[in-house]
């Protein structure tokens, strides 16, 4: 393939990473934005997505489209009810101290993996997608005759990917409305801006805190199911996305979401792209390196506004 | 008696009961305390840092695997004799400690702990990235002929337990020296409440740098020791999960206590052993002591024993 082609199948896989980055890293930056803790376990909740869309697939049988739509309302609901029991039980305990929540979150890290490795075992394993069409793709060349359209061997897409896309646009036009258009949006940003006022107004911190924490889970299990059948359900898988969520919080400026989204984009897109033409494990040597830098030189990010 | 001596008794009894030990128990239990030893030179590294100065670093996995490939590489690459050998991994924990030291110290709190984070990781990428010197994943042996110290072989039972005793008491005897200084007493201060100790005209920036650079030079000799007594270096000991095992080593024995670490790496040993011969999850544990830890014993062991019953404990 040439040059132009290839760039244009690597830019299609990045936009796929990208798109399933913006959900999990909004997880983890709606959690941090509104409770000011980092969340260590976020890549096992998306790695429990996973899981759980593998389970309930293959519990249901019959057309793989049944099964998926089933998981993707079944995983995040779930996941998102566990993240809500363990911030009652454990971070409420801990009163949402930063430094030992990170620990507490850290050691939920291990419970979730390593349960799952005791029960779903330590095999990959595959979910159907809903539906598969290969898409070829044609590429435009300036020739003798113009400019002229031809089908380079080799770049295609499948609709699922593209679908991919959509689905996590819609998401995150859905979660843009959730935050700014409606009563549950303004709770939850009136507790970001304040906690304890919050409180003085009778809005319930506790539960919202609950909710949030939840949320944010189950926006990484949506990731997860909707990047399943491209990649396979493992114990763990959550680990990649979890760097990769820290990085993009990180860059975008902590707690903003619009700069969550921006970054997301930009490192997925990124990420695709350079392991297509580079080594990834030189891509990540100098991504990692890259983002501890931006934190010892900017700590609010380079979106972020000053640092609190 | 005073405290000092309180203390001295204390610490000497601990060495004392060590000796004891390898006579006591049988060889496979021996064998353990070693490795226990090693490790908990490593916890107490990390403890100099998180129990005494207050600062969580989440990567000190990357000092450890500097001494250790510090070591086994001028050993197996440069054919270095083995003290020299053993200096360069010292040296090459110390030089990482102190640049991680000047650019991390730039943060705070949850930053810090996520920019240490984000350099282990990169340091465990590049052990990946020169595979074809480190050997990746899979890591290399030392050979039994390269592990002699003045004509004495180091891979025999009795000459491995005291080798890693001796380690173990020389670092465990100058932390507690160091934490008795004016030096330690001003870290505690820094731990405690950083704005005052900097309105006091201490110039917390130096301290803080000081304590990273001694904590990553005692973790870089635990990891130079691990692989000069137990002949082994790979890209494991670079892995997050080594950077996650001395925070759970020194919570559960107890932070800021100078034979906390020997206790929770001595606990948390036997536990992952026994647990690991029950299921292949044996991580699980660590998880469940880590979220049970920090929910009702933030302390650790010792230090609930300092709050309760000694509130001398060093």
């Amino acid at each position: 393939m040439e040059f132009g082609p290839h760039l244009m199948l690597a830019s299609l896989e990045g936009a796929v990473i990208a798109s399933v980055l913006v959900l999990t890293s909004m997880g983890l930056s709606i959690v941090f934005g509104v409770m000011r803790v980092v969340n260590v376990a976020h890549g096992e909740f998306y790695m429990l997505g996973a899981v759980l869309a593998w389970y309930v697939t293959s519990l249901l049988g019959g057309h793989p489209a049944v099964g998926f739509v089933a998981a993707l309302v079944v995983a995040p609901l779930l996941v998102g009810l566990i993240a809500a029991l363990s911030d009652r039980v454990i971070l409420k305990h801990l009163k949402y101290d930063a430094d030992r929540t990170i620990v507490a979150t850290i050691g939920l890290l291990y419970i979730i993996q390593q349960t799952t490795l005791m029960t779903f075992g330590p095999d990959a394993r595959p979910v159907e997608p809903p539906f598969n069409h290969r898409l070829a793709l044609p590429w435009f060349e300036f020739g003798e005759g113009g400019f002229a359209m031809y089908w380079p061997w080799g770049l295609s897409t499948t609709s699922y990917k593209l679908f991919v896309i959509a689905a996590a646009a819609v998401v995150l036009v859905a979660l843009w409305l959730l935050i700014t258009r409606t009563k549950i949006g303004l709770i939850m940003r009136a507790t970001q801006q304040d906690s304890e006022t919050a409180q003085a107004f009778g809005i319930p911190v506790g539960r919202v805190y609950s909710m949030v924490f939840g949320l944010g889970a189950a926006l990484a299990a949506l990731g997860a199911v909707l990047v399943v059948p491209i990649q396979q359900a493992h114990y763990l898988m959550g680990a990649d996305p979890l760097l990769l969520s820290f990085i993009v919080v990180i860059i975008g400026g902590l707690g903003s979401l619009p700069g969550t989204v921006v970054a997301a984009l930009l490192i997925g897109m990124s990420d695709g792209i350079i392991s297509v033409f580079f080594s990834p494990t030189l891509a990540k040597i100098l991504a990692t390196f890259l983002v501890a830098m931006v934190l010892v030189w900017r700590p609010q990010g380079l979106f972020g506004r000053s640092a609190t | 008696m005073t405290v000092r001596r309180k203390s001295a008794t204390l610490h000497l009894s601990v060495l004392a009961a060590l000796v004891a030990l390898f006579f006591i128990l049988p060889p496979y239990h021996s064998g353990n305390l070693s490795r226990i030893m090693v490790l908990a030179i490593y916890a107490m590294g990390f403890n100099i840092l998180f129990g005494y100065t207050g600062l969580l670093s989440l990567g000190h996995a990357m000092f450890f695997a500097a001494g250790m490939y510090g070591f086994g590489l001028s050993i197996n690459l440069g054919g270095a004799p083995l003290p020299v050998a053993f200096l360069i991994g010292m040296a090459s924990a110390t030089a990482l400690a102190a640049v991680t030291g000047f650019l991390a110290l730039r943060t705070t709190g949850v930053a810090f702990m996520i920019v240490t984070l984000m350099f282990a990781q990169t340091a465990y990428l590049v052990v990946l990235y020169f595979g074809s010197y480190t050997r990746g994943d899979e890591g290399f042996v030392i050979q039994s002929a390269e592990r002699m110290i003045f004509g004495i072989d180091l891979t025999t039972e009795g000459a491995r337990y005291v080798t890693a005793l001796l380690l173990f008491s020389a670092c465990f005897l100058a932390l507690a020296r160091v934490i008795g200084s004016p030096f330690g007493r001003t870290l505690v201060a820094i731990r405690e409440n950083e704005e005052r100790a900097r309105m006091l005209g201490y110039d917390t920036g130096v301290h803080k740098l000081k304590a990273m650079i001694l904590s990553g030079l005692i973790s870089g000799i635990a990891g130079a020791a691990y692989a000069m007594l137990f002949g082994y270096v790979g890209a494991t000991f670079a892995t997050v999960q080594y950077s996650i095992f001395p925070l759970l080593w020194v919570l559960l024995g107890g932070a800021g206590t100078t034979i906390g670490p020997l206790l929770g790496v001595f606990f948390m040993f036997y536990l992952i052993d026994f647990s690991s011969s029950v299921t292949t999850a044996y991580m699980l544990v660590a998880g469940v002591v880590l979220v049970l830890l920090t929910m009702f014993a933030p302390q650790g062991l010792m230090g609930e024993m300092r709050k309760r019953v000694f509130p001398w404990l060093p």
